[in-house]
């Protein structure tokens, strides 16, 4: 029963990716339902867009700027205060950062950097300014903020995948002999240390780098705006009510996978260069320039409070009443907003949850039995199913997805169910890499033991691999349901515009300045994905309160 | 006494539990060894002389290098060379790169380096292995490698925590020999912990026992 689940799970994520690339080739070239022939029409009317220069530029930059922005980041981090009592702090500081949803943390950093935003009126109280400064802060041309959004919200994933690798790298004995050799702390790690472990999250960072690239929702409401990044773009192309501009859709979004593809090829080139320069380091025998450590560690908490302080932000203006410019706090606090808004957010988020617990309980069932067929079979992933498991993230959303959206009226599937489908697609590889590794240290010796008492293996695996193992599932299914709640692209595309998320609401909100709403609605989306995670510590803690031996694990 | 390592006073604790006691100094160029079980805190005493004590342990008394108080010197500013069970060679540098590692800027800089080097593989027998990936190297070959880098760091003492535990037999006098003739011949103290008497009689210095 459990041996077909693997290839299932390959045809789920692989089958979904390709399915959706060809039915985004077809239309670009004028083939398929809606085309009219074999033609390079749509790819003409993309480059005849005068934006798509600038649009490219601005996906490369942000996408390249925020993934070395971050990775820089969390290496300093790391390489400077791993093991320490600072570090412990920080990382505590980090890790709920993690479950924000891409567009609440957007939209509170939105709120913070804003000419009139909660920075902006420190200076402007001290000052005496009556009104916000006329810049052009946020969606400024270039992407400087999108960037900036982007480093705040990956550093502290791409932190937690290194922190999660590290164990494979032997960093304390390397660290011991690379400092005994006179190596500081910062120049030891980043010698000794920072090349293994680069090998380890290469994926991960690729993800960084494809999502900055391509993402849609943090770049509708912190990137620019004439011309948007070229995802936006092409998802504008896409919901326009003119089906003609689908195929120029459709092109757009080869071209911008054309771009990915190319950016990732110079990011290898990169890595090479970036290696040879790390050789002549150690070589020279230099030490790292001074306060390297202290940047680091400011950085972090810069950009952690940013997205905490973001988050605030949203909560109070939910429940401002009048909140003149240069004030730091509103007049008043009222309810209203809540009263107006309140009844529609719960009923969106009754959805989205929904949405979240069918695609989490699907992906968890997919996942455990592929890891227990492999635990009972020996079906081993290799590292091809590693990157197979990379594909959904790899493959940039907006290249795949639109050649998705016609399957559901082509096969009669309703709208809720395509969406839930797609869901599975990004949320499985996700519930995968984080039960993995807690399910394949399980000791097996018990499953052994009890085979020798006389229990089959699904008792095994019901009666007591699940059971030991329920905070790392609670965890997992926290991470899924955190995931989903947070997809933006897959509920618009799949859902033909009928299914409403938090997500859809809050980014279509943006678009508009009603602060107030976007407040509760931001605030509801951060609630929905953090709410899963508090359940999934404090679950463990009561069924166990009576197992020293299954706690902290 | 003038030179060498000295430790007073020197009490190790895991939680409140002692774990073991020392005073001695070892003068430039001798041996000192601490025989003692797994478990009696010999590793961890070379870990808080390295300044790298780990967590749940506690540490009191103090260790003098050339009259150097260490206690509060971050690892890399002690001067102090280790050789562990493992050769830990970086496995991402070649074979060259691992001894460039911790050779000091006003010892050699640009080219200088390079041919240091050279003369050090050619020192422990290894010429012409520079660019090699260190994990190509027998057991026998990763150790004088690991030797020659810690010696390369011109440490001012030596410590050494059973370097010769995963060593077969007949590897074993041979590297044995090697590290101690080089390591008197560098001048430097030398503090061994093992658990073998055949690593103790070979030292040839003082013996302490600890934990029976």
């Amino acid at each position: 029963m459990l041996r077909p689940l693997p290839l299932l799970t390959t045809l789920i994520l692989a089958g979904t990716v390709l399915l959706g690339l060809i039915g985004t080739v077809l239309p670009a070239i004028g083939l398929g339902p809606t085309g009219r022939g074999l033609s390079l029409d749509a790819f003409h009317a993309v480059f005849d867009w005068p934006g798509l220069p600038r649009a490219l530029l601005v996906a490369v930059l942000s996408g390249v700027g925020s993934t070395i922005g971050a990775l820089a980041i969390a290496t300093l981090i790391l390489a400077g205060w791993h093991g320490t009592a600072s570090f412990r702090w920080l990382e505590r500081l980090l890790s709920p950062l993690l479950a924000v949803p891409h567009a609440a943390a957007a939209l509170g950093l939105a709120f913070l950097i804003a000419p009139s935003g909660w920075l902006m009126r420190l200076p402007a109280t001290a000052l005496g300014w009556e009104t916000a400064p006329d810049i052009l802060i946020l969606q400024d041309p270039w992407g400087l903020s999108l960037m900036a959004g982007l480093i705040a919200k990956e550093m502290p994933f791409l932190m937690l995948m290194m922190l999660a690798a590290l164990p494979q790298v032997a960093e304390g004995p390397r660290m011991a002999v690379a400092r005994s050799l006179g190596q500081g702390r910062v120049a030891g790690w980043l010698k000794a240390v920072f090349p293994g472990l680069y090998a380890q999250v290469r994926l991960p960072v690729m993800v960084v780098l494809v999502y900055g690239m391509t993402n849609v929702d943090v770049a509708t409401i912190l990137g620019p705006n004439t011309p948007p990044p070229l995802a936006v773009q092409v998802t504008r192309w896409m919901t326009d009510p003119d089906l003609a501009q689908r195929a120029v859709a459709a092109a757009g979004a080869l071209i911008l996978l054309g771009a990915v593809v190319t950016t990732l090829i110079a990011w290898l080139v990169g890595e090479r260069v970036i290696a040879w320069l790390g050789r002549a380091w150690v070589w020279s025998g230099r030490c790292a320039p001074p306060g390297l450590r202290v940047v680091g560690w400011g950085l972090g908490v810069v950009s952690a409070l940013a997205v905490l302080a973001g988050i605030a932000a949203l909560a109070i203006w939910s429940v401002a009443a009048r909140w003149r410019f240069p004030d730091p706090l509103p007049e008043a606090l009222t309810a209203r907003s809540w009263m107006r808004h309140g009844p529609e957010i719960a009923d969106v988020t009754l959805l989205t949850l929904a949405i979240a617990a069918i695609a989490t309980a699907v992906s968890l069932i997919l996942v455990i039995g592929c890891l227990e067929a492999e635990h009972r079979h020996g079906v081993t992933a290799s590292q091809r199913g590693l990157w197979l498991l990379y594909l959904p993230l790899l493959i940039p959303q907006i290249a795949f997805l639109p050649g998705l959206q016609l399957a559901p009226l082509v096969l009669g599937v309703p709208p809720l169910a395509a969406v839930i489908f797609a869901h599975v697609v990004f949320v499985l590889p996700y519930v995968f890499l984080s039960l993995s590794g807690p399910f394949r240290a399980w000791d097996s010796r018990i499953a052994r033991a009890a085979a020798g008492l006389g229990a089959a293996p699904d008792r095994v695996l019901w009666r007591l691999r699940l059971p030991m193992l329920l905070a790392p599932v609670l965890t997992a299914a926290a991470v899924g349901l955190a995931v989903s709640v947070g997809q933006y692209l897959p509920t618009l595309l799949l859902g033909g515009g009928r299914i409403s998320t938090l997500t859809t609401e809050a980014v279509a909100l943006a678009a508009g300045g009603d602060r107030r709403a976007i407040g509760a609605w931001g605030l509801g989306q951060t609630g929905a994905a953090l709410l899963p995670f508090a359940l999934a510590l404090l679950l463990p803690a009561i069924a166990f309160r009576n197992r020293r031996g299954l706690r902290h694990g | 006494m003038a030179e060498g390592l000295c430790l007073r006073n020197v009490a190790i604790r895991q939680g409140a539990i002692p774990l073991l006691t020392v005073e001695a100094s070892i003068p430039p160029g001798e041996v000192l060894t601490l025989m003692g079980p797994s478990g009696s805190g010999k590793s961890t005493l070379l870990a808080w002389i390295m300044g790298a004590l780990p967590a749940g342990f506690s540490a009191t008394g103090a260790v003098r290098l050339e009259e150097r108080d260490l206690a509060g010197l971050p690892p890399e500013a002690r001067k102090i060379g280790i050789l562990y069970q493992d050769p830990l060679l970086f496995p991402h540098l070649d074979v060259a790169a691992n001894l460039a590692f911790g050779l000091p800027r006003d010892r050699a800089r640009g080219r200088a380096r390079a041919t240091l080097v050279e003369d050090a593989l050619a020192q422990i027998a290894l010429k012409g292995y520079g660019p090699r990936d260190p994990a190509t190297l027998s057991g026998g070959q990763a150790a004088r490698v690991a030797l020659m880098r810690v010696l390369l760091s011109e440490p001012r003492a030596l410590l050494l925590d059973e370097p010769f535990a995963k060593l077969d037999a007949a590897l074993r006098g041979q590297v044995r020999d090697l590290v101690f003739a080089r390591a008197r011949a560098a001048g430097v103290p030398i503090l061994l912990v093992t658990h073998d008497a055949a690593d103790a009689e070979a030292a040839g210095g003082r013996v302490i026992r600890i934990g029976d």
